[in-house]
C-alpha cells in the first residue's frame, strides 16, 4: 500500500457532538480507517478519581454509533484511544458496551471487538517502588512517594501504539482503546501498515485534534490524513474550512508546551525540521517530521485522589468601603472558621474564596488585582473529610462575611448581598496527585488486550 | 505606524492547559512582518511575561519564538495542579487576558 487514509472526526468525543456534515464527506473519501480520542487531562482530576466521565451518555454514544455504522458500512477499522475522557478500565467497559448496543440495535453482521485496559494496581506500583524503581516526577514535581501513592484514588497509564498494533494484529474490526497517547490512535495503523514512525507519529499528531488544525476556527470537524513513505497530507473536510500552513503548523503548539517536541512512551517526535506546504485550497503537506526512540521505555501516568467533600456559597458586594476591604471581610470569616475548627494548615479542612470582579480567575497572576471593579461576586469553597463538615464550614465562611465588623462600614445591616441565603453541595474535591513517568520492561506490561464480539450472531 | 497594542497586531492570543501543572500561551501572527516587527520590539520576552504575571523568571518553563507559524509561545508552571479545590480556571483558557493591551511600538 502507497499511502493510508484516516479520518478523524472528533478530538475529544463525547466531549461535544461530532459534526455530521462533514463526518458524511470524510466517509465519502473512503478512508481506511475512522479514529478518534476520547480523552483529556483537560477536564480536571475529578472525573480519574470518581470514575465517571465529564461526557454525557447521549454524545458518546451518538458519536461511536455514527462511526460505527460508518466503519461497518465501509469494512474498515475503527478505533478509539483514551475512552469516556480518562481512559479507566470501567470507560473501556462502559464503550464496549455501547458498542455491543449499537450492533444489535442496527443488526450488524458479526465483526471482532478488541479493547485494551490502561489502569495501574496501586499495590503493582508500591512494589515496583519498593524494589527500587523511581516514579519520576514531570513538570517539576518531585519523584513519586509511597504517601502521595496512598492519597490516590486511580491511576491510568499513558499507552503508546503498541496495544493497539497488537488487537489489529489480531484483526480487531473495532478497537476501544484505555488511556493513551492521543497520537498513538493514528499513529498505530500506520506503523501497522508500515509506514515509518517519523510520518506515523506526525499523522497523529496533526489528527488527534480533528479540525483543530484547519481554519476558520471550529471544533468537531471531519479532518483527513494521508500518510506515505515521505509526507503526510491533511485536509479538511467541512466546506467551510481549510487546511492551511498557518493552521496545521499553528497547531503543532496547541496545548503543547513547547511547538518542536511530542513526547509519548517509546521516544519523542521532533518537528523543528518540518516543512509545511499548501498542497491544494483544502489540503497542507507535511515533510521533515523525525521520531526519534527512547533509550528506554518510560510510560506517562495519571493519578488523582480525593481531597474532601465540598459545598459552595456565593456572595455579591456593592458597597465601595466594602469592597476596598474584602481581605479584612473574607479575613473576618476565616477566624470565625478556625475559631469553630481550627487552623486550615493543619490540613483537616480547606476554605477558598474566588473574588470576581477583581483576580476571579487568575487569581495572584492577575495584573489588576489591585484596581476592583465597582461589584464583586466571591464565591465560597469548603472542602472537608465529611459532607457536614464541608457545609458548616462553607456556612460559615459564606453567612459570616454578613456580619464582617468593618470599622466604618455605613451600611450595618449586612456585609454582603445574598441571592441565595444557602450552600450548596458541589462534587468531592479531588487533586491530581500523579504526573509522572514509570519505566517498562515491555510495552505492553501495563495494557492487557481482550478479544471479543459484537454483533448478530 | 504608531505603537499599536498586541490583540490589534496578533491573529491570535489563547492559553490553554498543556497537561495538569502547566498553562501554555500563544500568540500567532498572519502576516510575518507583523510577527517580525513584534519580535523586534522585544516587548514579548521571558522577562515581560515575568513583569507582567508578576512571577519569578523559573515559573517560565518555556519560550519559543516559532517562525514555521509566525508565533510566539511561552508557558508556565501552574502553583497548584488544574482542577485543585481554588482553581477558578481548569483549563487554563483566560489567562491570555493581560497580553491583549501589550503595547507593541513602531
Amino acid at each position: 500500500m502507497d499511502s493510508l487514509k484516516i479520518i478523524c472526526p472528533n478530538g475529544h468525543l463525547g466531549f461535544a457532538p461530532i459534526r455530521l456534515d462533514s463526518f458524511k464527506l470524510g466517509v465519502a473519501a473512503r478512508p481506511h480507517y475512522i479514529a478518534a480520542d476520547s480523552g483529556s487531562d483537560d477536564v480536571g482530576p475529578i472525573p480519574l478519581g470518581s470514575d465517571t466521565s465529564t461526557s454525557p451518555l447521549a454524545w458518546q454514544t451518538h458519536d461511536l454509533e455514527h462511526m460505527l455504522l460508518a466503519a461497518r458500512g465501509l469494512g474498515v477499522p475503527m478505533i478509539i484511544g483514551s475512552s469516556g475522557d480518562t481512559g479507566s478500565n470501567s470507560r473501556v467497559d462502559l464503550f464496549v458496551r455501547i458498542i455491543q448496543d449499537v450492533a444489535a440495535k442496527h443488526r450488524l453482521k458479526p465483526f471482532k471487538l478488541g479493547y485494551f485496559y490502561s489502569e495501574v494496581d496501586k499495590t503493582d506500583l508500591r512494589s515496583r517502588m519498593r524494589a527500587g524503581e523511581v516514579v519520576a516526577g514531570l513538570d517539576a514535581r518531585n519523584a513519586l512517594t509511597e504517601a502521595e501513592l496512598d492519597a490516590t484514588e486511580r491511576i491510568v497509564a499513558m499507552a503508546d501504539v503498541h496495544p493497539f498494533i497488537e488487537l489489529l494484529k489480531q484483526g480487531a474490526d473495532v478497537i476501544i482503546g484505555g488511556r493513551s497517547s492521543d497520537s498513538a490512535v493514528f499513529a498505530a495503523p500506520a506503523i501497522h501498515h508500515g509506514f515509518p514512525a517519523d510520518q506515523a507519529y506526525y499523522l497523529g499528531k496533526v489528527l488527534e485534534c480533528a479540525s483543530f488544525c484547519a481554519e476558520p476556527y471550529g471544533g468537531k470537524e471531519t479532518v483527513l490524513g494521508e500518510i506515505t513513505a515521505s509526507d503526510v497530507k491533511v485536509t479538511a473536510m467541512s466546506p467551510a474550512q481549510r487546511c492551511t500552513i498557518a493552521s496545521v503548523s499553528g497547531h503543532a503548539m496547541y496545548e503543547r508546551s513547547n511547538p518542536f517536541y511530542e513526547f509519548v512512551a517509546s521516544g519523542k517526535l521532533d518537528m523543528s525540521a518540518c516543512h509545511y506546504e499548501q498542497h491544494s485550497e483544502k489540503t497542507t503537506r507535511i515533510t521533515g517530521a523525525r521520531f526519534y526512540p527512547g533509550t528506554e521505555f518510560r510510560v506517562k501516568l495519571e493519578g488523582a485522589g480525593k481531597v474532601g467533600e465540598r459545598y459552595i456559597g456565593m456572595v455579591g458586594i456593592r458597597d465601595p468601603y466594602t469592597i476596598a476591604n474584602i481581605d479584612a471581610v473574607m479575613g473576618w470569616a476565616r477566624t470565625q472558621v478556625r475559631e469553630r475548627f481550627g487552623d486550615a494548615n493543619e490540613g483537616s479542612y480547606q476554605l477558598h474564596y474566588t473574588v470576581y470582579g477583581r483576580n476571579g480567575v487568575m487569581g495572584e497572576l492577575e495584573p489588576f488585582k489591585h484596581k476592583p471593579a465597582h461589584e464583586l461576586a466571591v464565591l465560597v469553597q469548603g472542602v472537608a473529610p465529611t459532607a457536614e463538615m464541608a457545609e458548616e464550614i462553607c456556612m460559615i465562611g459564606t453567612r459570616q462575611m454578613f456580619y464582617a465588623r468593618l470599622p466604618e462600614v455605613k451600611g450595618s445591616a449586612g456585609s454582603v448581598a445574598f441571592a441565595l441565603d444557602e450552600v450548596l453541595r458541589a462534587s468531592p474535591a479531588y487533586r491530581w496527585t500523579l504526573n509522572h513517568t514509570l519505566r517498562c520492561e515491555h510495552p505492553l506490561a501495563l495494557f492487557p488486550t481482550h478479544m471479543t464480539t459484537a454483533g448478530a450472531a | 505606524m504608531s505603537a499599536r497594542k498586541l490583540s490589534e497586531l496578533a491573529k491570535t492570543v489563547r492559553s490553554k492547559n498543556a497537561g495538569v501543572d502547566k498553562i501554555t500561551f500563544d500568540v500567532i501572527f498572519a502576516q510575518r512582518d507583523t510577527y517580525e516587527r513584534v519580535k523586534r520590539a522585544r516587548v514579548l520576552t521571558r522577562e515581560t511575561v515575568a513583569r507582567l504575571y508578576g512571577i519569578p523568571f523559573d515559573r517560565i518553563t518555556d519560550f519559543v519564538e516559532f517562525d514555521p507559524a509566525n508565533a510566539i509561545k511561552f508557558t508556565i508552571l501552574r502553583m497548584e495542579p488544574s482542577g485543585s479545590a481554588g482553581d477558578p480556571d481548569i483549563f487554563g483558557s483566560q489567562h491570555y487576558a493581560p497580553l491583549l493591551d501589550l503595547e507593541v511600538p513602531d
